[in-house]
């Protein structure tokens, strides 16, 4: 049988976008302060899931301007994700309790 | 296999991750895990994306090999540059280095968006909107982040300030917003030059929207862009039809937007405050005569006091990670808690340059978090506490902001320092905080200055306390 994918048009559309937004409004609302930096860090990273789209957009291009505009996307994408993974890796490598002195 | 099944159950599993690995970062313990597990997240997609290249629109299969060659050296050069540059940022800088990696986010966001406009590949009323609308908020996102970059990093000095500033911006958005309209109006069927236009338009609000934000508020306008770029991510995932854009983006847009309203409720403002108040970079003038005078103490003396104290409250700040003297702060607290002393370190919501940051400053020392207190967990304890030292803090710890309402600060939570028996300010001279705003505390009866540079003063210190316990 043949997958064909599911437009995500209209309401599933509103649907999705309101789970999202209750899932992130949930996870960051009882987040200590310390880690205020290092989440920050981490979202910042996750929507580097924006060099997909700009992806879809280079290998799907039919013009020179197209193709500048998207090596330029792919380019700013992968840089939000690498940057973002790698500072947020750093900042949470850091914290460890004290456990370890006192015992 | 087909193809579209395989890059659709990719992006389930990233969008999965993704949630999981932000829920796992929410708390210390788990942190670390959380983030590499969001990494995988992001391998899975990207290389799942490459499979576009197995059913692309008839109209660039000509160009299929230029662009995926074109893909590969972009992907390349973007991930070394950021992964190096990444490696390599100093702790401190941390704040500003998240801005840049931002900006390019809301970069590719509007790159999207450029080319289903440009190339007219946006369909429909609601694909329309939110392809203008994902371009418009991410070209803010790009132009403002890298404002705010430039300002931290100390490349762009100063404010960009007129009369007429906030009436300027209002009428270059509603002109932005109106262009935007107009495209989305007649279906993308407008002259190239006039999309080139509205991006430019909104590249320059970016600028001019951020340039009048002094450096002290730029944090809560980095969250801002953060979310932002997440909202405007989430606009081009619809577009896209790519779900993993959209539950990713929202997620991000929707916990911006909060992180944004926990730092500003922890700097006592509002956003809309900090975004057309021009606070951040006014020095104001009138201030009251502050009666008293500055006590300076030699560095040995105050160290060897603190060394007979039984309850100690170190108050650091930003000034204490320049002075780059972490190493070396807690290298003096371990040798109090040896000598019996109970050290607690307390951490104003600000402290640094962004809410956090002087844990994660405190943390690269080697400090354990459980010695780390917010705010209002410990600032009942000042009045108990024999000594408070303050290294590098300044209108965190001013009591102006209690009791002076004609104060720019008036109204913000500080640490109570003041209430401790004997308070230590280590500072470097007599400069004031980074809102120019003179304090208080340095002229009180129970506070003593040590002047010098952090670092110098906690070596001071620590030879002052070992010397002391090695002559028994």
């Amino acid at each position: 049988m043949e997958y064909v994918t599911t437009a995500l048009t209209g309401l599933v559309a509103l649907y999705i976008f309101m789970l999202a937004a209750f899932t992130g409004y949930e996870i960051i609302g009882r987040v200590p302060a310390i880690l205020h930096t290092p989440l920050m860090s981490g979202s910042n990273f996750i929507h580097g899931i924006v060099v997909v789209g700009a992806l879809w957009a280079l290998i799907n291009a039919t013009s020179p301007l197209e193709q500048a505009i998207g090596f330029f996307g792919v380019l700013l994408g992968a840089g939000n994700a690498a940057g973002g993974y790698v500072v947020t890796e750093r900042m949470l490598e850091m914290f460890k309790p004290s456990n370890k002195k006192k015992g | 296999m087909n193809a579209a099944l395989i890059i659709d159950a990719s992006y389930f599993l990233a969008a999965f991750l993704f949630i999981y690995g932000l829920k796992r970062m929410s708390s210390p313990v788990t942190a670390r895990s959380g983030i590499v597990v969001a990494g995988w997240g992001m391998v899975i997609a990207v290389a799942a994306s490459f499979l576009y290249t197995l059913d692309v629109e008839p109209m660039a299969k000509p160009h299929l090999i230029v662009n995926v060659i074109l893909a590969v050296v972009a992907l390349v050069l973007g991930l070394g540059w950021a992964w190096w540059s990444g490696k390599r940022v100093a702790m401190t800088a941390m704040p500003q280095m998240v801005a840049l990696y931002n900006g390019m986010g809301g970069g590719a966001a509007a790159a999207i968006s450029a080319i289903e406009l440009f190339g007219h590949k946006a369909h429909g009323g609601i694909g329309m909107s939110l392809a203008v609308l994902g371009g418009l908020i991410g070209s803010i996102s790009l132009a403002g982040s890298l404002i705010a970059w430039g300002k931290l990093d100390g490349r762009i000095n100063g404010t960009l300030r007129f009369t007429g500033l906030q009436a300027f911006n209002v009428t270059l958005l509603v002109i932005t917003a109106a262009l935007g309209a107009y495209i989305v109006y007649s279906h993308g069927a407008v002259p190239t030059l006039l999309v080139a236009a509205f991006f430019g338009l909104a590249l320059f609000y970016g600028v001019m929207m951020t340039m009048p934000i002094g450096g002290a508020d730029m944090p809560v306008v980095i969250s801002l862009y953060n979310a932002f770029t997440g909202l405007a991510v989430g606009f081009e995932g619809y577009v896209l039809n790519n779900p993993a854009l959209m539950i990713a983006g929202m997620v991000v847009g929707s916990a911006g937007t909060l992180l944004t309203l926990l730092m500003a409720k922890a700097m006592n403002r509002s956003v809309s405050n900090v975004l057309f108040s021009n606070f951040g970079a006014v020095s104001s003038e009138a201030q009251g005569e502050i009666k008293g005078s500055q006590k300076p103490v030699d560095a040995g003396d105050a160290g060897i006091n603190m060394r007979y104290a039984s309850k100690v409250i170190i108050a650091p700040g930003y000034g204490l990670a320049v002075a780059q003297a972490q190493h070396k702060l807690y290298e003096f607290v371990k040798l109090l808690q040896d000598a019996g002393v109970e050290v607690k370190f307390a951490i104003h919501p600000v402290a640094g340059r962004m809410p956090g940051h002087m844990n994660v400053l405190l943390a690269e020392a080697g400090v354990p978090y459980d010695l780390i207190y917010d705010m209002e967990d410990i600032n009942g304890e000042f009045k108990e506490a024999d000594v408070a030292i303050v290294i590098g803090a300044n209108d965190t710890v001013n009591p102006a902001a209690r009791t002076n309402k004609s104060s720019p600060i008036y109204g913000m939570p500080i640490l109570n320092v003041d209430q401790a028996k004997q308070v230590y300010v280590v500072k470097r001279g007599q400069g004031k905080g980074y809102s120019g705003v003179e304090n208080e505390l340095f002229f009180a009866d129970n506070t003593n200055l040590v002047y010098g540079d952090a670092q110098k003063v906690l070596v001071s210190m620590i030879q002052a306390v070992k010397s002391l316990d090695g002559g028994h």
